[in-house]
């Protein structure tokens, strides 16, 4: 009797890789397995120890750690460990050590090697064809272009249907109690068994044509046709349809192309419906491009107040649509702009034209056009160098107070740092504002970088933006020559480290300490764009968009081969996450926030997080090294 | 027949090596002469060292002289690892019928056990993954009689051999331990020495019980983790066995 073990392969099937493996890969694993019990604090795999096994933990925890014995992760049931040196030199590049008392399935190397070659996902898990970080990246694309919104979901009944023999009157009236404005018309199959469909109750059928409320006035009433004609004699050639998994966006284009209002909607040969371009308008007016023209149409700050929750709406429509985090942060950061501009012009066009020109700049992830649903405003004036503040500064405060609270009322809370144009120091003319960047960058301390790194994301939002422009100019003609300015932001980048990865229902952190959630801006985004922005500036880049700064950085041998764009995996991942946790958020009607669960997060998520963080951790131990404090006589030097 | 007469050395420990040398010289049929004179480990052999085979059976109640054995598992191991593929179960026809209690208990079907073979059947098998092995159970009670009592009826000869009684093990920790006579003192209930209760403590996961070849391994793992725990690779088999 071949011996089964369930209880070994059910246990693995529940836990990533093994869980999408078939039964009989399972069966097979299960067969080989070679079990070992091992007491809390004993040692399962020594550095340098030679190993031909991958190990899965069946119970209890282990813990795995660097060649300098700091702990690099914690294994608990369902993990797995030791591939990566199975996959390399089959050296233990990482002890691993029982945490508690724990009993490990070993699974034999050739047996592995297979699962490798025959089951791509297996591979992908376990790093083989290529990391994991870029495979989940590209994984969320594949699924974007699947969830974009299929023409059937504008569906909502079956088409009308008549004969081509049906006088029409009839299907006038048909039309009429239906409540529909069009109706298909069918025949007899032809030779063409391409149009042939078959009914519920078999017969076939071909679709002839379509008649819309428009024929009838155009190819009926108007060309005086009696009531007892068939419609069959009116309606022109076979309609143009859609299948119903093309996109909306594919269906608008048909109509537009064809000029029709109505299209039939196909499954394969069989109608399942027909889509009016007023479905269509009405689907749209959830997207960001709707809400932005009806920003600007508000006659009143009250009026934009009551938009705030079209912007919830309308981020959740486009992660439901799949967008990527780029696309979200570009789509909120424009609606934030458009909230900004509106309450300016508004401002404007009652304190009367400003007294001289100036530039509304934003700051941080608007700058980036990284906004998200979670933000606060940070914003501040350049006025041109003709301002006087005796006579003008009474306006710009008003202005500018008035630009804070409409954008407070409307969603965007005020700056916990007063960061914003209503603070004095950040209400300057051009000079000054270059006297600041100057000063920031020829004589930074730490201390002083602090709470101005947010300034070195800056962008024009209204009014004269070669202001601004000038500003970009500036820090990007400074910034690559100093040293010590490089070094003193990088040692701020480096303040916000991220975890090391997830434990059970915990965030575990490198000490070895546990927490409940974690602030994926904090520790994950934010220092991130904090280390691109460093090295965007280093290189002289204009950009303010993450990814943007990433491609300049590509453009010199910063960044070793690679890196940039495990940078760019990473923070789409972790964008991404963030993203999607907003949007359960909100859908469960509570506020938004950066935090997440670890409950919350799916096993592959917590994988891929993981890597995330690693590429984090790796880039920011880079930065320390690339951008070091330099000596005192190097300084005195300058 | 007798438990083998230990020789008087170090604690009592039985000599079985020199049992099975002498059973394998008075035994006539050739399957229990070929197991006996393969012998077993030396009672000074490292626990750590001793070929070992987790064992398990499965029966219709627990007289031998009334009830049957449904099932058997075997699991031959050693200390480190516990490799499956040389597992072996059987469900077997058992020569009384079997009770619906047993059925429900040991989720074997009469259907299942219709076609089965029976243990002479695979005895030959059986006795070459456990030959020169120490055989490890838990509550040799069941085993010991029943395959005795089972080859005697098949073969016309009985057969015992060395087994590590892993609730032996537990119970030398928890039944006769002076802080297990204390408990008693105080009242207490004895700790389980159970197969699943025994295993909970040494952290070992719920597997799913009653199932022989389960069983045999559940054993294999809690005898690693006793050793682990209370013993060493270098204790010699023959404080063990029994």
């Amino acid at each position: 009797m071949e011996v089964e073990w369930l209880e070994i392969r059910q246990h693995m099937g529940r836990f990533p890789p093994f869980d999408a493996l078939s039964d009989d890969l399972l069966d097979e694993i299960a067969g080989q397995v070679e079990v070992a019990y091992f007491q809390a604090g004993s040692d399962i795999f020594t550095l340098d120890q030679e190993i031909h096994e991958l190990a899965y933990v069946r119970s209890g925890a282990v813990e795995v750690y660097r060649r300098n014995g700091e702990l690099y992760n914690r294994r608990g049931e369902g993990d797995i460990f030791g591939q990566f040196s199975l996959l390399r030199n089959h050296r233990v590049r990482y002890p691993v050590q029982a945490m508690e008392d724990t009993l490990i399935y070993f699974i034999p190397e050739a047996l592995f090697h297979r699962l490798c070659e025959e089951d791509e996902h297996f591979a992908d898990f376990v790093e083989l064809l290529r990391p994991r970080l870029e495979s989940a990246v590209e994984q969320q694309k594949k699924n974007n272009d699947m969830m974009i919104t299929r023409v059937r979901k504008l569906v909502t009944r079956y088409p009308v249907m008549v004969e081509a023999s049906t006088t029409v009157q009839e299907a006038a009236r048909q039309i009429t109690d239906y409540g529909a404005s069009a109706i298909l018309v069918l025949d007899a199959p032809g030779d063409n068994p391409r149009y042939t469909f078959r009914d519920s109750e078999e017969r076939a059928w071909q679709v002839r044509g379509i008649l819309t409320d428009s024929d009838f006035r155009k190819r009926v009433v108007a060309e005086g046709l009696s009531p007892d004609t068939p419609v069959g004699e009116v309606i022109g050639g076979r309609p143009i349809a859609i299948q119903s998994d093309e996109s909306v966006y594919e269906a608008m284009l048909t109509m537009l192309r064809n000029n029709i209002h109505h299209l039939p909607v196909m499954y394969r040969r069989h109608p399942v419906g027909i889509v009016h371009l007023s479905d269509i308008i009405r689907y749209e007016t959830h997207s960001s491009l709707y809400l932005v023209n009806n920003i600007y149409s508000q006659p009143s700050a009250a009026g934009l107040a009551r938009l705030g929750p079209d912007v919830s709406a309308t981020f959740v429509r486009m992660v439901e649509d799949g967008a990527d985090s780029r696309m979200i942060g570009s789509a909120l950061s424009t609606i934030g702009r458009s909230f900004t501009r509106r309450l300016l012009e508004l401002a404007e066009a009652e304190l009367g034209p400003p007294p001289v020109a100036y530039c509304f700049m934003a700051m941080g992830s608007m700058a980036r056009n990284e906004q998200s649903i979670v933000t606060d405003q940070d914003n501040a004036l350049v006025l041109a160098d003709d301002f006087d503040p005796e006579r003008h500064d009474a306006y710009f405060l008003e202005l500018a107070k008035r630009v804070s609270d409409g954008l407070d009322a409307s969603g965007y809370p005020y700056c916990k740092g007063d960061i914003m144009a209503t603070n004095p120091q950040w209400r300057q003319p051009l000079s000054v504002w270059k006297g600041y960047f100057r000063d920031w960058i020829r004589d930074p301390t730490p201390e002083r970088l602090l709470h101005s790194s947010i300034f070195f994301d800056l962008d024009p939002v209204y009014g004269e933006n070669v202001f601004v422009e000038q500003l970009q100019d500036l820090v990007a003609e400074l910034a690559p020559q100093h040293k010590l300015f490089l070094a003193a932001m990088a040692r701020n980048a480096l303040n916000r480290t991220p975890p090391l990865g997830f434990f059970r229902t915990f965030v575990m952190e490198k000490d070895g300490k546990h927490n409940n959630s974690i602030n994926l801006k904090r520790r994950g985004t934010a220092p991130l764009t904090d280390l691109i922005r460093i090295h965007a500036l280093a290189c002289g880049s204009r950009a303010q968009n993450s990814f943007s700064r990433l491609d300049d950085i590509d453009r010199t041998q910063l960044l070793a081969p690679g890196v940039s764009d495990k940078l760019r995996y990473a923070l789409e991942f972790l964008s991404m996450s963030r993203i999607r946790h907003q949007v359960i958020d909100l859908q469960h009607e509570r506020t938004p926030d950066n935090n997440i669960e670890p409950e919350n997060v799916s096993d592959s998520e917590r994988h891929t997080l993981k890597d995330a963080f690693q590429v984090l951790s790796n880039a920011q131990k880079f930065l320390k090294f690339r951008y070091p404090m330099p000596s005192s006589a190097e300084r005195r030097r300058r | 027949m007798a438990t083998p007469r230990p020789a008087r050395r170090r604690r009592a420990w039985p000599d079985w090596p020199a049992y099975l040398a002498d059973r394998a010289t008075r035994v006539h049929h050739p399957l229990l002469g070929d197991f006996l004179s393969a012998g077993c480990p030396a009672i000074d052999t490292p626990i750590g060292e001793a070929p070992l085979a987790a064992l398990d059976i499965e029966t219709t109640g627990l007289d031998p002289r009334r009830h049957a054995v449904v099932s058997v598992g075997v699991v031959p191991f050693g200390l480190t690892r516990i490799p499956l593929r040389g597992a072996r179960y059987w469900v077997l026809r058992p020569s009384r019928a079997l009770t619906g209690t047993s059925v429900t208990l040991h989720h074997i079907t009469h259907a299942e056990v219709q076609d089965a073979p029976d243990l002479a059947e695979i005895l030959p098998e059986l006795l070459a993954i456990l030959k020169g092995r120490v055989a490890v159970v838990h509550y040799r009670h069941i085993e010991r009689p029943f395959l005795d009592s089972g080859i005697q009826a098949r073969l016309g000869e009985g057969l015992r051999f060395p087994m590590i009684d892993t609730m032996s093990l537990e119970a030398r920790l928890h039944r006769q331990s002076p802080w297990a006579r204390f408990r008693r003192w105080l009242g207490r209930p004895p700790v389980s020495i159970r197969l699943h209760a025994s295993r909970e403590r040494y952290g070992l996961p719920l597997y799913q019980g009653h199932h022989a070849l389960v069983d045999a391994l559940a054993t294999a793992e809690l005898l690693q983790a006793q050793v682990a725990s209370r013993f060493s690779h270098d204790t010699p088999v023959g404080e063990l066995w029994s």
